[in-house]
């Protein structure tokens, strides 16, 4: 498993670490720009997203999307080899990566035997978490965003704070301040001006680029078909234009059939920004072939494995294998909401970043991330593919202080020998009635004595006290009185 | 070992034993039973609500609706394909209009630059639409290809009323798309828009930002109480 993508993230101004969770949390807290511009966003995804379900069944169109995904995980080795050879003979090249360095290379291997000097983007996650921009710089290679939020923050020097919206944390003023110094379009707040500004600047970059890159929504086995789901066209552009396409995708991402499509699609169109549909849904079975006058000559399919073998081993981890990359998890996320994207230190934030990540990254830089929820069960109730997910972060919960089955990279890390002793101590009283009754006493007996500070619980807090008298005493107490009162 | 074996391995061996799969029903994505008038207002509702312009011709007054778009919106070069009946009747038509029209079943290496910067519209055909959620299909041909709908800022695009179906599923289902899919397939729902800046749409991003269907049927326009 690839540990390259461990603490440092971006590669700019700015940058963001796991490890650093809790103070990067506090600087966000305190920054009301940030919090302002989430919590507008949020919003209004979160009443798109209700009102688009509106005339829908959405129980049972999750229900089917669940077992569409389980279906395909059930099936994933077969699925693969299906996809790999229903490609072949498609005439696209597939290729498979054990991490995201192997990728990397292959994608710069691609690059090289072109001759490549500069290859246009399409959105992919897969791509962030390889870090592909960063290799393919160093090796001479000039990577560029196409989707629009993409190429802002890339311009910005950060990363995308928001996998289905990457700039959703810089506002208008930003932006304009952002095009106006890397590119010098004229400042203004005009959305409209600044999207052709962008849309006129990217144009030059579709015709030069010799490769385009994209991720992969659905990869379909039945017909080796790859399935990209976008409003802007970069999408379209990225794999069209360019005379070879490079489609990243992690090996989760693959299903059975071509109708399975269908659910999926409407599920992550209106889970992710309430929309009915999205403007583009591209299916792209093969190369230009023979006659026709478009489309890359070239197709690679590079699939990614990075650590999801080893989630698939579990079955009880393996539910975060079926993710479709939403986002609805993070927009209906209250920690989210209030901490930004950024904060996570991780490529994907939010809920589903923090069951995902310390699977890639490990639990020694990721272990305060499946703390970063209240466990309200917002983020399980509105994935479209019903993933367990606070289930799941007490899982890593668990295997973060060893207690789980010790199947995540890093587990234990939060072993301390004082927790565990505390904790066996507390088991050797609460199974021994008479030293609870002796202890319990004793601590009401001396509740005077508690002290009026006892850390972070009483940042907030005041510091509770025992009762005076223990619950067992009352209930005896009570008991004897009834008891009595029955004799009379 | 390869990364592929390797890879292949380690999900064959899965450490907690074999999956089992779930059987799917489908019923959720299927049988609307909508008529096709209704077929024909929830298409026209779902797509103008994402700023698509639709336009109601009869069959055989198509091209002079098309005449009608291209001068209202001042479009100068057209660019369409030859054969498909869409593009032969549009060019008869439009034989003797001020309108140039651009051939596209050219390879595009000969003409890149020309496409993005001096066409300012591009006529295609559709396979059909989807009702549900407002989108053409589209399998784009060597005569109709790829970018015509995507490169030019405005794309009319030509439906016939009685090629809209109700749902994704029903289309893919019912056209047999798994037993030969094309190079490229398209479901094309609206103009090219972001809202990657501060949650503000934008349409024309980085392709068309005009789309204009001319849906050509025989009935009454939807919501008209002839």
């Amino acid at each position: 498993m690839s540990m390259q993508s461990s603490a440092v993230q971006s590669l700019g101004v700015q940058t963001y670490s796991p490890r650093e969770f809790h103070r990067q949390a506090h600087d966000a807290l305190g920054n009301p720009q940030i919090r302002a511009n989430f919590r507008k966003a949020m919003d209004g995804l979160m009443n798109k997203r209700r009102d688009v379900f509106g005339d829908w069944d959405l129980e049972t169109l999750r229900e089917l999307g669940a077992n569409i995904r389980l279906r395909a995980l059930a099936k994933l080795p077969d699925l693969l080899e299906q996809l790999e050879a229903n490609c072949q003979a498609n005439g696209i090249k597939v290729h498979w990566a054990e991490d995201g360095e192997q990728a990397c290379r292959i994608i710069r291997e691609i690059c090289e035997s072109r001759d490549a000097t500069s290859v246009v983007k399409g959105k992919s996650m897969v791509s962030e978490e390889m870090h592909l921009n960063a290799y393919l710089e160093e090796a001479g290679i000039e990577a560029l965003e196409s989707d629009l939020g993409e190429y802002l923050v890339q311009l910005n020097e950060q990363t995308p704070s928001h996998i289905i919206m990457p700039a959703i944390h810089l506002n208008t003023d930003e932006i304009s301040e952002i095009l106006h110094e890397k590119t010098g379009t004229e400042r203004t707040r005009d959305v409209d001006t600044m999207t052709a500004a962008a849309r006129s600047q990217l144009r030059e970059r579709f015709m030069a680029a010799d490769v385009g890159v994209s991720g992969v929504n659905f990869a379909v086995a039945e017909t080796g078909t790859l399935c990209l789901v976008e409003n802007e066209g970069n999408g379209r552009m990225s794999t069209t234009v360019p005379p070879v396409h490079v489609a990243v995708t992690g090996i989760e991402k693959v299903v059975e059939h071509l109708r399975d499509v269908p659910p999926l699609y409407a599920l992550l169109s209106r889970s992710a920004t309430g929309q009915h549909v999205t403007t583009y849904f591209n299916m792209i079975s093969s190369p230009r072939k023979e006659g026709e006058h478009d489309g890359p000559k070239e197709v690679h399919l590079v699939l990614v494995d990075n650590g999801r073998s080893n989630i698939y081993q579990d079955n009880e981890l393996l539910d975060t294998l079926r993710c479709i990359r939403c986002g609805a998890c993070m927009n209906h996320c209250p920690v989210y909401t209030r901490v930004g994207g950024h904060t996570y230190g991780t490529t994907y934030p939010g809920p589903i970043g923090s069951i995902l990540s310390p699977h890639l990254m490990g639990l020694e830089d990721t272990k305060d991330l499946p703390t970063a929820s209240s466990l309200c069960g917002a983020c399980g109730e509105v994935c479209p593919v019903k993933i367990p997910i606070p289930d799941l972060l007490v899982r890593l919960r668990r295997e973060s202080v060893g207690e789980g089955r010790g199947n995540v990279p890093g587990a234990g890390v939060k072993r301390t020998r004082k927790e565990v002793a505390a904790w066996k101590g507390f088991q050797f009283m609460a199974t021994h009635p008479w030293v609870w009754r002796a202890g319990t006493s004793v601590a009401g007996k001396l509740r005077a004595l508690t002290p009026s500070r006892l850390g972070a619980w009483t940042d907030y807090r005041i510091a509770a006290k025992p009762a005076g008298t223990t619950l067992h005493a009352l209930v005896k107490r009570h008991q004897a009185s009834k008891a009595q009162e029955e004799k009379r | 070992m390869s990364a592929r074996d390797t890879i292949l391995n380690r999900l064959r061996e899965r450490a907690d034993g074999p999956l089992t799969a779930p059987e799917s029903d489908f019923a959720v994505v299927t049988h609307r039973g909508w008529n096709a008038e209704e077929r024909l207002a929830r298409f026209v509702q779902l797509i103008t609500s994402v700023h698509g312009e639709v336009i109601h011709t009869a069959p055989e007054e198509w091209t002079d609706a098309l005449a009608k778009v291209l001068a209202e919106k001042g479009v100068k070069r057209l660019a369409l394909g030859r054969e498909h009946p869409v593009a032969a009747e549009a060019r008869r038509a439009l034989a003797d209009a001020e309108v140039e029209l651009v051939d596209v079943d050219r390879d595009i290496e000969e003409w890149q630059r020309e496409q993005f910067e001096s066409v300012d519209a591009g006529l295609s055909s559709t396979r059909g639409a989807i009702a549900e959620t407002g989108s053409l299909w589209l399998w784009p041909t060597s005569d109709e290809p790829r970018l015509i709908s995507l490169v030019p800022p405005i794309h009319i695009a030509v439906l016939d009323a009685d090629a809209i179906e109700d749902t994704f599923y029903d289309v893919l289902e019912c056209h047999g798309w798994a037993s030969g899919m094309p190079t490229n397939a398209l479901l094309i729902s609206g103009p090219s828009k972001t809202a990657d800046i501060e949650q503000t749409l934008a349409y024309g991003v980085h392709g068309p930002r005009e789309l204009v269907v001319l849906v050509r049927h025989d009935g009454p326009e939807p919501g008209d109480e002839r």
